[in-house]
Formats: structure tokens, C-alpha cells, sequence
């Protein structure tokens, strides 16, 4: 990698982001060692189980495959900005009161795709959640848990 | 007084940090001035190391390097022998063993020194499997390659085979399998000559951590202090491996004088980290026709790996388990543990236990099927009852009725209508379906004396605002310490759950309550806490704040704290009343308590592709008192879930000793779209030695279903399955040999 580093700016989690770094710098490493949003996870680097998951101009991709470059003008989501303020998102109180978060490394990639998937499908089957989950992995749970706060953040109604 | 919280889904205690990402893991934090680590590991499977090259493209003299002759105390892990070094010093027994050690600022210019190290190793010639190291042709560990081997039984084995007219005998196979926690291993340190050594990290035990590192620095425990982060879960995967890596990190801070955290990444965790023991079981049964075990003879042997680490306790509770849930009059159980040039096997949930149920939950549809009686009935014959006696002598005294709990487990499932459906159908079509099951028990607690040895310690203190703090060694993994300690504690003293607060782990202000293993925690060390809490109450009745242990506990204790300033009370574990157990004969009361389970799986076999699905599964159990009903379920669903990836997607592939798939892309953990509904029950019996009548729960998922579907899978094909994972290429050999 060339020592060359670039000055990308974005909008993350409803504020203005600015950061000095190698365009082909992981988005995942920028979020959390310059920005310090450490709440999205590393557990493979490879794009395989998803703990990175964050929401890049609406859509869910796992941040430790994205170069840095790519975030250039880009809308961001972390797990940082799901809550509003002290106000848990509906998918974020189901995760409580179900039983989906155990040891809660999955957890902020799971959350994101949970919500991802009801703000794009309010009312999603069983199978649906299933194979909208899949590229998240917890080891925990065994996902039943997760499915159940899904469900509930469904019926409560999830703000888009 | 609050309602009792036992028994009630309260909120989870560490819910709203882990939903919002504010959970504070170990690689999440950082220090000023903070460097850097990594491990260089040997690439050979076994030899002498001749030389160490240092390659020229990185500043070596900005560069921290630690090798053996570096450590200022003992070059040893302490677990149970004192045989696995912290670093290589003149052989390497394994793949990926730890030889050097180097620390930067820069984890770019890191990676490029780690490569450019090269050894010089002579080869030996190394030994890969169970069978080559029972030979004995190459000696690799000790006198026979064998770390350690029990002998149990009861009655006269050899003249109930004598007189038997029906033997059914069969050898059985299980794979390696990796923890997979989906945060890897990692550790910070910072260490001097004044302060001493601290290390943060993910773990499951804070005092192995502390007692292996007092030896490595050769000082006394006083200069040592473990601090437990929020821990991505562990699985028996951060049980001992932890004290490996907080050695090297201390080590570097100690050498460079500055912070260094260390994080593996998921190739390195997988390659280089413990894993569940491989094993290979034989059984030979004398039976009855009518289907009444009249001996049992096991063999049992794991796959110990290049050091022995924990795998004489993981054989111990493997061979007590090799039984099952049975009485029969003639056992003898052989078990042993032996040495492979492979990174050492270690603790992973069930521990030894998942092994030898599989073979023996296999081998009993097995024996139904000799004596044409159905598998559910030759169990039902066997349950071991209230008085009658385990392999090792342990006299059953609590109520045990696994009659019932397969009963419930058989009408959940529908089981018998679908056995004659599946039985009919499975005739046409590219696809065949199944169902089986199986029935086994799980032992809480440490095996024999173990508890007696540990001596656990729990410690509870009053605050000025009438608040109770809990300060326990027991980590939060994912499991849910933090949230039923507070439950157990608030019963105990009358107050709501949220006057109760956990304290982090951290040695220098918590008592060694013990690892956080064995499915103890609720069960043992929630007992010591109830009991710590009823001492608390007791000072203040002493005092005379308090008039009884029914008064009302909070204003005693402010008033108690502001007139004396602090407000504590301990618990010890202390022997059970009426258990004895001899380690000599390695006979006794085994466990203080076991859950009672039975498990049905319900399968798909496509016999084109070869993919085994399994469309339903039930798990009924008896696990004492449920203490919290949403996290106990999720403890059932999770085991079974790791229990399912073991089962059929779950390969460990090794070349040479090494782990040749060792990325998420090529070992296939089950995924939301893998795995069907999990359905559970509880069948609650009070267990009078568990805080509120609870007993262990953790490990007991992962030892049914792995046979509940191996027996559905041959219920499926008639294909007489002896070994998981069932992957589709090793149903395709299988089914290969059916046709033959």
C-alpha cells in the first residue's frame, strides 16, 4: 500500500464526517481507530460473518470489505446511530426483551440487519427473517432468540 | 418486599450496552503510547530449532522481540502438568507453536516483521493420529504418548459377556471442532518493575490468568492484576488458552516498557487456539432379548494434541459420562487421553462429554436394532433410577424420571407418527426423512474433590445507599451471570434486582470464586452467593440492625455503613454433606447434581446432493429450578445450535497437524438460515444444593444432538452412521459403502 492518504468526507449517523486516510483503508478500521466507533465489530476480516455490518447509503454491507475510498460522499449508519439519544430503537428493545443479544459481539451487525430488513420488509415471514439474517452469524443464540425480537420489533411497528 | 425475581425474565443486566455497541470488549480499547503484538509460530509439526533469522526490510531495532530466553520466571503454563512452555525453546512439538514474540506501533510494519522471520528447524518425525500414538512406534509425549487413563467399572464384566447370548459391539468417531466465538482471543498488558503486571482481556477465568502469570514473572501473586472485559463469548475456547496469550503480551510490555495489546485474527485464533478433542469410542454390550443391558465395556480415547493442558479433567468427565443415563449391574470404562503433534485440544462446552454420549447414544439405536426392540423402549428399560448406581458407585439420591422426560420429548415431537409416516413414505423420491433421538444426562460442577479443591469464594458488600455489590471471579460470557447473580442475590435479600450491582472482574478486588466453566456458575457459584448474602444479613442482625432475616434490608445497611463505614460477607464453598469420593479409585459421588434430558431431531437426506437438513428439533430437559426463563431457553437453543454446526457442517480439515481450513469461508458454522425451530421444554424439579433449586445448564445442549440426529440420519437412509460431522462428502462415502 502507498503511503499517498486521501481526505474523505461523509455523512455518519446524522453528522458530518472528515477523516485523513489510506483510500484503501478498511472502512471498518477508520470507523473505529479514527472515529472511534467502536461499537461495529471485527470477527473474521473476510466478509463472512457480518459483526462489521453497517448501513452504507441504505444498504447493509460488511465494513471490513469496503476501502475507505468508497465512503467518499457516502451516508453511513453504525450502531452508534440506531438509538436516538437514549430512545432505543424498537429493534434494540426486542433484542433486550427477547433474548437476543448474549454476549453481544454479534449484536450491533445483527441489530443493523434486523432493522435493514424491517425497514424494507415491515412485515417479513419466518423464512424471510431466516434468510434476511443469514449473513450475520451468532454463535450464542442459535438465532431463535434473535427471530422472536424480530418478530416483536415487527409488531410494535419499526419507524422507517 | 419485591416480587421474587427467580423465575422471572428481568432484564437483561447488560442488554442497552450490548444493543447500542457500547459494551467495552478488550479490542476496543487503547493506551497512550500503546504498541502492538504478535506471535511468530512454528511452521513444522515437530523438531529442533537450529536457528532464527531475521530478515532485512523492517527497522529491527525499533522492533520489541521476546524469545524463551527472555522470561524472567518460569518458561510454563500452569494448568494440570507442567509440560506446554509459554515460548519454544529448543523443540517444537506442534503447528503453530509460540517461538517469538515482537511488538511495534505500527501493525502494518508488524505483519511485514512477521514474515520476514525464518527458522531454521530440524525435522523430527511427528505423529497425527489416535491410532499412531496408541502404537507407541514413535514416542513423542512421556513413556507412551499417554497423558493420563482411567479405569472404571463395576461388577463382573467378563463373566456377563461369558454368559451373554447377544453382543453388539461398534467403534465411533467424532472431529475436532472450533469454539467460534465471534470475537477472537486477544489481550492488552501493561508491566514494570514498580507496578507490577496488569493484563485486560477476554476470558472465562481471571485467576488461571493470574496464578499462570505470577509464574511466568516469577513474583508473587500480589504484582499481578487480571481484569476482565465484556467477553465475546467463549465456549470452553477462553477457558485456558487466555493465560497463553496474556503471558505473551505481559511479556512484551515487560520488555518494552510500554502497552501492547494483542488481538488475533480469526485465521490465527483458528489455527493456533484449542479446540474440542477428537475421540474415538469402542463399545461391546452384552444385552438381554428383551432388552435389559446386562455389561457395558468403552473404550474411550481423545486426541489430546502436543501438551496436556486440561485434557485429563476433559477425559475424566467423558469416561463418567461414557454410561450415560443407564443402571447396568457390569461397566467397565477405559479412557484415555493421548499425544498428537497437533496444537493442544482444549475445554469446549460439554467437555469430553459430547464424545462419548454420541458413540454411546449411536451404539444403543444400534443394539435396538440387533434385538428388534425400538429405540425409545430399550432406553426406557435401562433409565437409571432413584438408588441404583452410576459407573463410578455414585448411588442416584435426587429424583431422576427420564421416563417421563422422554415421554414428553416423544409426544412433542410427535415422534411415533412420524417414525411409521417417515417408514412408509421413504420409498420414492430423491429425498428420505427421519427421526431420532437421544437420551443423556449432564453432570454440574467440578468432577469428585474438584469443588472441594477450588474452595470457591464469593463476597457481597453493602453500600451506603442500601444497594448490595456482588464480588465474584464468574465472568459474563453471553450467558447471563451477570443478570441471575443479581436475581439470586435480590431473593436472598429481599430487594428489588435493581439495588443489586455486579462488580467486573477483576483480581484485585474480587475472591477467586472459581473459572467460569463446568456449568457451575449458576449452580455452585450462585449457591455461594445466596449463602454470602444470608452471612450479610446475619452481620446486621448481629449488629441489631437488623431484627431478622425477613426485616427489611435496606435501611439496616445505610444505617449500618454510615456507623461503621463497610458492610461485607463472604461464602466458601465447603464439601457437600454425605459426598465422598475417592480419587485413588476414581469412585464416588461424581457430581453434585446432573440435568436429565432427551432430545428428538427430525431430518431431510437429499440423496442427490447429499445435504442432511434438520427440519425440527425438540429438547426437553430437567435442569433443577429455571432461574431466568428467556435466558436459560436461549442457553438450550444456543448449545444445540453449536451442537447441529458439529454435527453436520463443522470440519475441521488438518494437513500435517495444522488446521488447512482455518477461516470462516471454509468451516461452516450454522447460519440463521441452517438451523430449524428449536423447541424447548423445561420439566422443573427443585434441586435443593442450587441458589432458588437451580442446577448447571451451560453444557448440557451440545450432547444430544449430535446422536439424535445421527440416529434420525440412519432412520432416514439405513445407513449405519458411526461418525459426525455428516458432511455431504462423508454421507456420500457412507452411502457408498451401503451399496457395496
Amino acid at each position: 500500500m502507498s503511503d499517498r492518504t486521501l481526505r474523505i468526507r461523509f455523512e455518519i449517523n446524522g453528522g458530518s464526517g472528515d477523516v485523513e486516510t489510506h483510500p484503501m483503508a478498511r472502512l471498518l478500521d477508520v470507523l473505529r481507530e479514527q472515529l472511534h466507533l467502536t461499537g461495529t465489530k471485527e470477527g473474521c476480516g473476510e466478509g463472512e460473518c457480518g459483526a462489521c455490518s453497517i448501513l452504507l447509503n441504505g444498504r447493509l454491507v460488511n465494513s471490513c470489505l469496503i476501502p475507505a475510498v468508497h465512503a467518499e460522499g457516502a451516508k453511513i449508519v453504525t450502531i452508534e446511530g440506531v438509538a436516538t439519544g437514549n430512545q432505543l430503537h424498537a429493534v434494540q428493545r426486542a433484542f433486550i426483551e427477547c433474548g437476543g443479544a448474549q454476549c453481544g459481539i454479534c449484536t450491533p451487525g445483527m441489530v443493523l440487519a434486523a432493522a435493514d430488513l424491517l425497514a424494507r420488509n415491515p412485515s417479513p415471514t419466518l423464512d424471510e427473517i431466516r434468510s434476511g439474517l443469514s449473513g450475520n452469524l451468532c454463535r450464542c443464540t442459535g438465532y431463535m432468540r434473535i427471530f422472536a425480537a424480530v418478530v416483536t420489533a415487527m409488531r410494535e411497528g419499526v419507524p422507517t | 418486599m419485591p416480587d421474587p425475581a427467580i423465575g422471572r425474565a428481568v432484564p437483561r443486566r447488560d442488554g442497552v450496552a450490548k444493543v447500542t455497541g457500547r459494551a467495552r470488549y478488550i479490542d476496543d480499547l487503547t493506551m497512550p503510547g500503546m504498541l502492538h503484538g504478535v506471535t511468530v509460530r512454528s511452521p513444522v509439526a515437530r523438531g529442533i530449532i537450529r536457528d532464527i533469522r531475521y530478515g532485512s526490510g523492517v527497522p529491527w531495532d525499533e522492533i520489541t522481540v521476546v524469545q524463551a530466553s527472555d522470561i524472567p520466571g518460569r518458561n510454563v503454563v500452569a494448568l494440570i502438568l507442567e509440560d506446554q512452555p509459554y515460548l519454544a525453546d529448543e523443540r517444537v512439538n506442534h503447528p503453530e507453536e509460540p517461538i517469538l514474540l515482537l511488538a511495534h506501533r505500527d501493525k502494518q510494519m508488524l505483519e511485514e516483521a512477521r514474515r520476514l522471520v525464518t527458522f531454521d528447524i530440524e525435522p523430527l518425525d511427528p505423529v497425527f493420529t489416535i491410532d499412531e500414538a496408541l502404537s507407541g512406534e514413535r514416542v513423542i509425549w512421556g513413556d507412551d504418548n499417554i497423558f493420563k487413563s482411567y479405569l472404571v467399572g463395576r461388577g463382573d464384566v467378563d463373566r456377563a459377556f461369558d454368559e451373554a447370548a447377544i453382543i453388539v459391539e461398534g467403534a465411533y468417531e467424532t472431529g475436532a471442532q472450533e469454539q467460534l466465538y465471534i470475537e477472537p482471543n486477544g489481550m492488552m498488558a501493561v508491566a514494570g518493575p514498580d507496578s507490577g503486571v496488569t493484563v485486560w482481556g477476554s476470558m472465562q477465568c481471571p485467576y488461571y490468568v493470574h496464578k499462570s502469570l505470577a509464574g511466568l514473572f516469577g513474583w508473587s501473586v500480589e504484582r499481578i492484576r487480571v481484569v476482565q472485559m465484556e467477553t465475546g463469548g467463549g465456549f470452553g475456547g477462553k477457558e485456558e488458552y487466555p493465560s497463553v496469550i496474556a503471558g505473551h503480551v505481559a511479556l512484551l510490555a515487560w520488555k518494552s516498557g510500554r502497552p501492547v495489546k494483542m488481538i488475533y485474527d480469526r485465521a490465527e485464533d483458528m489455527a493456533a487456539t484449542t479446540k474440542r478433542h477428537p475421540s474415538r469410542t469402542r463399545h461391546r454390550t452384552a444385552v438381554s432379548a428383551d432388552g435389559r443391558l446386562l455389561a457395558l465395556e468403552i473404550d474411550f480415547v481423545i486426541d489430546g494434541g502436543a501438551y496436556c493442558t486440561l485434557s485429563p479433567v476433559v477425559l475424566s468427565r467423558g469416561t463418567i459420562h461414557a454410561s450415560g443415563p443407564y443402571f447396568c449391574p457390569n461397566i467397565r470404562i477405559r479412557g484415555r487421553a493421548v499425544a498428537t503433534n497437533a496444537p493442544p485440544h482444549g475445554a469446549f462446552r460439554g467437555f469430553g462429554a459430547p464424545q462419548s454420549i454420541f458413540a454411546l447414544e449411536r451404539h444403543m439405536d444400534r443394539v435396538a436394532l440387533a434385538i428388534g426392540v425400538a429405540p425409545e423402549e430399550l432406553r426406557r428399560r435401562n433409565f437409571i433410577r432413584p438408588g441404583q448406581v452410576s459407573a463410578v458407585g455414585q448411588v442416584m439420591r435426587d429424583p431422576v424420571d427420564m421416563s417421563a422426560i422422554l415421554s414428553r420429548a416423544l409426544d412433542m415431537s410427535s415422534y411415533h407418527e412420524k417414525r411409521g409416516r417417515f417408514d412408509r413414505e421413504n420409498v420414492r423420491g430423491r429425498t428420505r426423512r427421519g427421526i431420532g433421538l437421544a437420551t443423556f444426562m449432564h453432570g454440574a460442577g467440578f468432577t469428585g474433590s474438584g469443588e472441594d479443591h477450588l474452595a470457591s469464594i464469593v463476597t457481597v458488600e453493602g453500600t451506603r445507599d442500601g444497594r448490595v455489590r456482588v464480588l465474584s471471579a464468574s465472568t459474563e460470557i453471553g450467558q447471563g451471570t451477570n443478570t441471575i447473580f443479581a436475581q439470586i442475590a435480590a431473593d436472598a435479600l429481599r430487594l428489588d434486582v435493581e439495588d443489586i450491582e455486579i462488580a467486573q472482574p477483576d483480581t484485585a478486588f474480587v475472591p477467586n470464586s472459581g473459572p467460569t466453566v463446568a456449568s457451575r456458575t449458576c449452580m455452585v457459584v450462585g449457591r455461594l452467593l445466596e449463602n454470602a448474602c444470608r452471612n450479610l444479613q446475619h452481620v446486621l442482625i448481629d449488629s441489631g440492625h437488623l431484627t431478622s432475616a425477613s426485616g427489611d434490608f435496606k435501611p439496616a445497611c445505610v444505617a449500618y455503613v454510615e456507623e461503621r463505614g463497610t458492610l461485607r460477607a463472604s461464602a466458601q464453598y465447603q464439601p457437600r454433606e454425605g459426598a465422598h469420593w475417592d480419587d485413588e479409585r476414581y469412585e464416588g459421588d461424581a457430581y453434585g447434581s446432573y440435568a436429565w434430558a432427551a432430545y428428538v431431531a427430525e431430518v431431510t437426506v437429499d440423496l442427490d446432493t447429499y445435504e442432511i437438513h434438520v427440519d425440527d428439533f425438540v429438547a426437553v430437559q430437567e435442569v433443577g429450578r429455571v432461574i431466568h426463563p428467556v435466558l436459560a431457553t436461549g442457553q438450550i437453543e444456543g448449545g444445540v445450535a453449536q451442537a447441529i454446526g458439529w454435527a453436520l457442517y463443522e470440519d475441521v480439515v488438518w494437513r500435517e497437524g495444522r488446521m488447512a481450513n482455518s477461516q470462516m469461508t471454509n468451516y461452516i458454522m450454522p447460519t440463521s438460515a441452517d438451523l430449524p425451530t428449536i423447541r424447548v421444554h423445561f420439566e422443573e424439579v427443585p434441586y435443593e444444593g442450587g441458589p432458588g433449586g437451580a442446577k448447571g445448564i451451560g453444557e448440557l445442549p451440545m450432547d444430544g444432538p449430535a446422536p439424535a440426529i445421527a440416529n434420525a440420519v440412519a432412520h432416514a437412509t439405513g445407513v449405519d452412521v458411526r461418525r459426525v460431522p455428516l458432511t455431504p462428502e462423508a454421507l456420500a462415502q457412507m452411502l457408498e459403502v451401503a451399496r457395496v
